[in-house]
């Protein structure tokens, strides 16, 4: 019962607006090219019919939720995942490369992190590097990044993975940063009158008190890998993954197949966020945190 | 016991050893942005073996940062420091004192039994001697049966003592405690008193206490350091030995008022001192 109040009641009433919302926008997007029709054929249509049309175009501006979710019914469960049209071929590709890139990202931010935590010349030579990086905009160097790794014979998954360690290695860095620093004077004091070397102050305090830290920042950086994935298959002319699905339906205008990869795409970042944050429900409760 | 062994260099001091921290001629001073500040200056103080001594003063005397000096936590400007006749240095590398903060300090992320292990384990203890020691300590601070818990689930004057069993858990020969019963309220404060009262004659360590208790100091210490501020000097060092078998009841004897109004004295000498020079 708490379940239902605490978790399906009120993510239901925002999902059930959501819905009312989306369906006005898909009458009030799609009815002027019903209209045009209508009067290109110099008949008169009923709001009724008019209504209903909306809702069931080939092309729409904005596709109904029931053509989307029929348009993923169809891609996910009726066709083979083995066939080019599934969104979950498509989907695997995505995911592979966005789990590729954010175990890589987040190593690269730990490993960052603790050499920052470490040496004060590479907290004043790294961080801003580190800060400047995230300025660039990713839609520019992600075709470069394929190309440059592509001359020196890295090609496949790796070069779409690279985007996504370079989008999220720095959320983690950051909180990282943030975490092996959050031991108090006093614990850090404590470890010294025990005369204890560094390694045990980093994995007998630093550590252990950075888990919070770090478990906020993966749910960032695994979101944020799933885009940087996407954007990598944008601009390449990737033939496979939701980027290129999102790619190949724009240009024949399928609007239904476009919205159809993007909530798969909103699911999948839902499904992985919320991993994380059963992951770090367990490891808090190892580590004592009140139920 | 068996921990002892494990320090070969550590030799075991004897009860009746002479100058176990010795002082002469300390000053440290703190270069701050508003100029220097004067923590301590031209300390003398000798600590003989199986001694209660506490150092009592208002805030910004320096007895906090003293006791940190001696635990080679704040290196001192001037003038020299021995404890168990080294450097604070070389004894904090030979592990020779336990320390208590004004916060308990244990890691939320570990149990009481894991807290009271955490030194044992930076020291390379094996894992059945760690297993006796935390069973040993958590039976001479009462707090048997809590090794499970986590250090929320305890209540404050809990951690505290359960902060003291870690102090305790390697068998340091110096217990060096800084207001740890600060933060708790009188009853549970009293309670403690007598509690640590009863493991100093127990255990026959070398306590340094620092506290801004008059009633603490005259209850718990063999000398009372009366300390006042700017600069942070010793004002007066009193001797006060009620004999062993104290209980709280001693409070009320003339012995123990006659001190209190010492210490107070001294307290007040030292105040109006200060203000005189100021």
């Amino acid at each position: 019962m708490n379940f239902v109040r605490n978790s399906v009641l009120p993510v239901g009433t925002v999902l059930i607006g959501i819905l009312a919302v989306w369906y006005a926008f898909t009458v009030i997007l799609n009815a002027p090219f019903e209209r045009d029709q209508a009067a290109r054929a110099n008949t008169t249509i009923s709001t009724g019919q008019l209504i209903e049309n909306t809702m069931a175009q080939e092309r729409p501006v904005l596709p109904a939720p029931h053509q989307v979710a029929a348009e993923i019914r169809k891609t996910v469960f009726d066709i083979s995942p083995t066939s080019k049209r599934s969104l979950v071929y498509h989907g695997w590709v995505t995911l592979s490369s966005t789990l590729l890139g954010f175990g890589l990202g987040t190593l690269l931010g730990i490993l960052l992190a603790i050499a920052i935590v470490h040496s004060r010349t590479l907290d004043k030579s790294l961080m801003p590097w580190i800060i400047t990086s995230q300025t660039v905009p990713i839609l520019a160097i992600a075709p470069m990044i394929i190309v440059v790794l592509n001359a020196v014979n890295i090609t496949g998954l790796l070069p779409k993975a690279m985007i996504s360690t370079y989008l999220s290695f720095f959320p983690v860095a950051v909180g990282m940063v943030k975490g092996l620093r959050s031991p108090e004077i006093m614990y850090l004091d404590l470890m010294r009158t025990y005369n204890a070397s560094k390694a045990q102050v980093f994995w007998k305090l630093r550590w252990p008190a950075s888990m919070p830290y770090l478990f906020t920042s993966m749910k960032i950086a695994v979101a944020i890998s799933l885009v940087g994935a996407i954007v990598g298959e944008l601009p390449t002319g990737a033939v496979a993954g939701i980027g290129a699905r999102l790619l190949a339906g724009s240009y024949y205008g399928q609007t239904v197949q476009i919205w159809a990869a993007l909530i798969v795409a909103a699911l999948m970042a839902a499904v992985l966020v919320s991993l994380i944050g059963l992951i770090a429900t367990f490891v808090n409760r190892r580590m004592g945190a009140r139920a | 016991m068996s921990v002892v062994t494990l320090r070969p260099k550590a030799k075991p001091m004897p009860q009746a050893a002479k100058n176990v921290i010795d002082v002469k001629d300390l000053s440290l001073v703190f270069e701050t942005n508003d100029g220097p500040v004067n923590a301590l200056s031209n300390i003398n103080l000798s600590v003989d073996g199986g001694e209660f001594v506490s150092f009592i003063g208002p805030s910004g005397c320096g007895k906090t940062t003293l006791l940190r000096v001696i635990a080679d936590l704040e290196q001192p400007t001037s003038g020299s420091i021995s404890v168990n006749g080294m450097t604070p240095s070389e004894a904090r590398q030979k592990r020779a004192y336990g320390y208590v903060f004004q916060a308990a300090a244990l890691y939320p992320w570990r149990t009481i039994a894991g807290n009271i292990s955490l030194p044992l384990e930076v020291m390379g203890i094996p894992k059945a001697e760690r297993k006796d020691s935390i069973a040993r300590n958590l039976e001479l601070v009462n707090l048997s049966g809590f090794e499970k818990k986590f250090p929320w689930q305890l209540s404050g004057g809990m951690q505290q003592r359960a902060s003291i069993a870690r102090a305790l858990s390697f068998d340091p020969h110096l217990l060096l405690m800084d207001e740890p019963f600060g933060a708790l309220d009188e009853i549970v404060r009293d309670h403690l008193n007598e509690e640590l009262l009863k493991l100093w004659a127990k255990t026959q360590k070398t306590v340094v206490f620092v506290t801004h208790s008059i009633p603490e100091a005259v209850f718990l210490s063999t000398k009372i350091v009366v300390m006042s501020p700017r600069p942070g000097r010793i004002h007066e060092v009193i001797d006060c030995n009620l004999g062993s078998e104290r209980t709280l009841d001693i409070r009320e004897s003339p012995e123990f008022l006659e001190i209190a109004h010492r210490v107070r004295e001294g307290l007040r000498h030292g105040h109006s001192y200060d203000q005189a020079h100021l």
